[in-house]
């Protein structure tokens, strides 16, 4: 016989229902009663016909039996009225080929409700999924849509993870991204959406909210230099994809960790309002919460030594380490006092009575208080031992700045002394106990026996590999898109590598052949050596009057001789503070003859290249080679020729020998890797040359303004950092777009003969 | 003949002696030996100088060189008058003339080629040739010639050549360690032990910057300066703000750092 598990009171409930899922009728009872209980009478009356609604949808089971358990907390969020918007939502999704994504859809809802709080940010939140699906749903013939959007169910699941870091305005920005870019290619659209891409976490990062630490390192860095001498690494983690376990700071051999992003501090309000504190606790700022970090870590560093573990119990070691923490950070208020208040604010503030010491393990929340305590002069707390052993702290500290050794002992004797029963037990009391910006202090900590404390898998390996590194690691670049006027973060990888060698001979021989246009060169050269400041005397008209030559002239004036009217002098600056870097354009389309005569375009480069680094190196400037050529945006290759260090000499002359053409040309992201070359130059003026023959294009690329576009953009990039960029083209069409690039600075070769002499005298003009 | 004593230095100059730079230079003076003082800017080089001629109770006559500065400045040359021309002095041939020491400020601002002019006076000869007047000028036996330059702004433009360096004994001038420099503020100012270390503690913060986006670290004269406008009256977050961040630097990073060293050493 069928056991009824409707109760009579929902009776009329489940008939309105109408629903022939067995799942459905063993749940109904609860939810319904916690609908009941939530809602409003015609709230509940809606319920129902909403949920009746997804029973008859012809999706299963899945969506009515998460709606039903979802919906009534939902809609306590945001208010009953927000359910009918979110219903709406649905039938569109209904309507579409997207059936499947009402589920993740429901599945997510109370999440992301809980996350938006209210219905205004919910329609946001709508409006965006409806968006989503309407612009990444496919159709074959352009009028019905028939293939489902490929993230949209994936999107759905990661909502709530996406919405703890970016506000709703931010998650538009990083769908309108995934939307834009991967449109077309369903697989990456997914990887985008389920977070699988390096691009779907840049992008992430980039709209997240709080202080990033990639934006301030400089600023902290300079931080810990300045404020405690003790430079080091600092490494971000990320807090984002650790869902479980946050990652505290720490330090080791390798630098400092610290978490990627800090949000602004507000104190917890029940924490202002309890204990009558004072109004001016402050929120702190995300870059004083790094800052109070890399002081308590600076302080380990300064003051903590190293202890043996083996000999303490684990609460014996957590109270060692607290013990430690307050008195390193006690020193290092005693240097920067300033310190205590940013402390203050971030340390909580258990309550003394919060934890029941009968049933729970109070380990924690005794020793956060005593951390309290040590830090707050004006601590409530009552219990005896804390206050005992605040004061036998503070003895401590009286006369230096006492040791680990001692927090070790008095770790010791605080734990013995204030031991319960009840600290074994399994369920500790965690809340108002963690302090976030200490370290985890496992420098303090010295194992000697291995494999006792700490379970090692592996083999200690040797980081220092003796295979020499072939290739440097690809640099990503941005890359500019015009018609959304945004980057597209680490879009490009360029991977630099040195030129192949070849035979210098070869080189000198081209030399030889042009020695009549070197020795024309070489009388230039002379007068562009540098004199430095000079003074230039006996000028008629100058800047200033020459007051020596002036009297002179006086005195033959008025005894009678022809004076000299050549008394004013000027002054001029010939102090030659020039770095050079010449990026030459390696494409495949050098390996053209050249028109009128019979070398190569490549060849012809060769000789004008090896002309211009002669004639530099005569100069004195500092001066660098680059090759480039790309293959799609994942391999753009950037040849290593001469760097500004290496000489003109057979090493370099032998890499230019061996130059090839091959592949296409994305300037922009070349560009941009020889600006961070030139940048650390210390020249005054910065001079990129840019050799090509023809527009940046690449086989990846299908809209041919976008490589124009993003070149264009990289050079207002170089002139921000006061690098001059200056095009030299061999196309005889570049009209059309080389001025879209380089505005004025650019000058196109017609008669690409004549490059090896145009070339230097060139250089010698843009540098007079 | 120039009235002697009206480059003599009359009030005793504050200087904290950092070791035995008083004692040293006596013995340079003694035998007449120019001497040379390098050190970063605003940590005490004229000082010192203004207060060994106070010592040795003997004229000083300083000349802030500049890179417009030729070498008539510092010799002489004619000048008009009703008359026709008159040679007047420039301030090294009055030093050497009525035997004052000749401090040459800064002489690294000055151009290689006036340099060159004081190298009769520096070794053996000690003369000056006024070539444009027809004399030679044999120095007064109290004459002695000291030049400070600040390595700080060496560039490759802007140094001593060998010749000229090798004519002179040197002092190597630095920062005074923490307690000194509390006490100079101290002496200096009236000011409070206390607030004085806190504000070498922060010179401290910025000296550490030094090549890392600051050419120079807080000297200790700016240290003065903000003690003197915290004896004013002065917050002191303010006056360290004003008289040693603002000065120093338009890095913002760099002023929000040390903005933040100052907040963290005023509790």
């Amino acid at each position: 016989m069928e056991i009824r598990t409707i109760p009579p009171e929902l009776e009329n409930y489940w008939k309105e229902l109408d629903c022939g899922f067995k799942q459905v009728e063993q749940v109904f009872a609860g939810c319904m009663r916690e609908a009941l209980a939530v809602l409003s009478r015609q709230g509940a009356a809606e319920y129902i016909v909403n949920a009746r609604f997804l029973g008859k949808m012809g999706r299963g089971a899945e969506p009515i039996l998460v709606f039903l358990e979802i919906a009534p907390n939902t809609a306590k969020i945001l208010g009953e009225g927000a359910m009918p918007a979110i219903m709406a939502c649905i039938k569109v999704l209904w309507k579409s080929p997207n059936g499947k994504s009402i589920t993740p859809f429901l599945q997510s809802l109370h999440a992301v409700a809980e996350r938006l709080c209210t219905a205004e940010q919910m329609q946001l939140y709508l409006n965006l999924v409806l968006n989503f699906m309407e612009r990444t749903t496919g159709s074959v013939h352009g009028i019905h849509k028939t293939f489902p959007s490929p993230g949209l169910p994936d999107f759905l699941n990661q909502a709530p993870r996406l919405l703890s870091s970016l506000t709703i305005q931010g998650l538009r920005n990083w769908v309108e991204y995934g939307v834009r870019y991967y449109n077309n290619h369903p697989e990456r659209q997914i990887d985008y959406f389920t977070l699988q891409s390096a691009d779907s976490r840049a992008v992430l990062q980039r709209e997240r909210h709080g202080t990033l630490l990639v934006d301030n390192e400089r600023k902290l860095d300079l931080y810990m230099r300045g404020l405690w001498g003790d430079p080091e690494q600092l490494i971000p983690y990320s807090l984002a994809f650790d869902e479980l376990r946050k990652p505290q700071p720490y330090f080791d051999k390798l630098g400092i960790r610290l978490p990627d992003v800090y949000e602004d501090f507000v104190p917890p309000i029940a924490v202002r309002q309890a204990h009558d504190a004072p109004p001016t606790v402050a929120s702190v700022s995300g870059l004083d919460r790094y800052r109070a970090s890399l002081a308590h870590i600076a302080a380990h560093r300064r003051w903590s030594k190293a202890i043996i573990a083996d000999n303490f119990s684990p609460f014996q070691r957590i109270a060692i380490e607290l013990f430690e923490d307050s008195r390193v950070e006690y020193l290092a208020m005693r240097e920067y006092p300033g310190l205590r208040s940013v402390f203050l604010a971030l340390h909580p503030e258990p309550e003394e009575n919060a934890c029941d010491t009968e049933h729970e393990s109070c380990i924690r929340h005794r020793l956060a208080m005593l951390s309290r305590a040590i830090l707050d002069k004006q601590h409530p707390y009552q219990n005896a031992h804390i206050v005992e052993y605040v004061n036998r702290f503070y003895e401590l500290l009286q006369g230096g700045d006492a040791s680990t050794a001692d927090m070790a002992d008095l770790g010791v004797s605080f734990i013995t002394k204030t031991r319960l029963r009840s600290d074994q037990s399994a369920k500790i009391y965690f809340k108002n106990t963690e302090v976030d910006y200490r370290d985890d202090n496992r420098h303090l900590w010295q194992f000697i026996e291995q494999g006792d404390e700490e379970e090692t898998f592996a083999e200690q390996r040797n980081p220092q590999s003796d295979e020499t590194l072939k290739e440097l690691p690809p640099r990503l670049y941005p890359e500019w898109d015009y018609s959304n006027s945004t980057y597209r973060p680490d879009w490009v990888s360029v991977y630099e590598r040195i030129h192949p060698h070849g035979n210098p001979a070869d080189l000198d021989a081209l030399l030889n052949k042009h020695s009549a246009l070197a020795k024309r060169l070489k009388r230039l050269l002379d007068l562009l050596k540098p004199q430095n400041k000079v003074r230039i005397r006996y000028q008629e008209e100058g800047s200033e009057l020459d007051l020596d030559v002036a009297l002179r002239s006086l005195i033959d004036y008025k005894s009678g001789a022809a004076p000299d009217p050549r008394i004013n002098m000027s002054h001029r600056n010939d102090g030659r503070s020039i770095a050079v870097m010449l990026l030459v354009d390696l494409s495949e389309s050098l390996n053209q003859k050249a028109a009128g005569c019979d070398q190569t375009v490549l060849q012809l480069s060769q000789e004008a290249l090896s002309l211009l680094a002669w004639a530099i190196e005569k100069l004195g400037d500092p001066f660098a080679i680059a090759g480039f050529h790309s293959n799609t945006r994942h391999d753009v290759r950037y040849l290593h020729i001469k760097g500004y260090s290496e000489h003109w000499g057979d090493e370099v002359k032998g890499r230019l020998a061996a130059m090839e053409a091959g592949y296409s040309t994305r300037m922009g992201a070349a560009m941009r890797h020889a600006a961070h070359y030139l940048e650390r130059q210390p020249a005054d003026k910065k001079l990129l040359l840019v050799l090509t023959d023809g527009e940046p294009a690449d086989v990846d690329s299908h809209d041919e303004r976008l490589l124009i576009e993003d070149a264009r953009m990289a050079v207002k990039e170089l002139d921000l950092q006061g690098i001059f960029s200056y095009c030299i083209n061999l196309d005889p069409k570049a009209d059309e777009y080389v001025a879209d690039i380089f505005g004025k600075q650019y000058t196109i070769i017609d008669n690409v003969a004549q490059l090896p002499e145009k070339l230097p005298t060139l250089f010698m003009s843009l540098t007079k | 003949m120039t009235n002697k004593d009206q480059y003599k230095v009359t009030k005793e100059p504050f200087y904290q002696a950092q070791g035995d730079e008083i004692a040293l230079y006596e013995a340079a003076y003694r035998s007449r030996l120019p001497v040379m003082v390098k050190g970063p800017t605003g940590c005490g080089k004229s000082r010192f100088v203004e207060y060994m001629a106070w010592k040795l109770n003997k004229p000083l006559i300083t000349v802030a060189c500049n890179e417009d500065m030729t070498a008539s400045d510092l010799v002489g040359r004619y000048l008009l008058d009703a008359n026709g021309t008159r040679w007047l002095d420039g301030p090294l041939t009055v030093a050497a003339r009525i035997g004052a020491i000749c401090y040459l400020d800064e002489i690294v601002e000055a151009r290689q080629d006036t340099t060159v002019v004081i190298h009769p006076l520096t070794d053996h000869r000690r003369t000056l040739p006024l070539d444009k007047k027809g004399e030679l000028l044999a120095a007064h036996p109290d004459f002695q010639l000291v030049i400070s330059y600040n390595p700080g702004y060496q560039s490759l433009m802007k140094d001593l050549k060998q010749s000229t360096k090798q004519r002179f004994t040197a002092f190597d001038f630095d920062y005074p360690v923490a307690d000194v420099e509390a006490d100079i503020l101290s002496k200096e100012t009236g000011m409070d032990k206390a607030i004085s270390a806190q504000l070498v503690k922060i010179g401290a913060v910025a000296r550490n910057l030094k090549g890392h986006g600051l050419d120079e670290g807080i000297s200790t004269r700016l240290l003065v300066y903000a003690a003197t406008l915290i004896k004013d009256g002065v917050a002191p977050r303010a006056a360290c703000r004003m008289a040693l961040v603002r000065p120093i630097t338009d890095d913002a990073d760099i002023r929000d750092t040390l903005d933040h060293a100052i907040d963290a050493t005023f509790a």
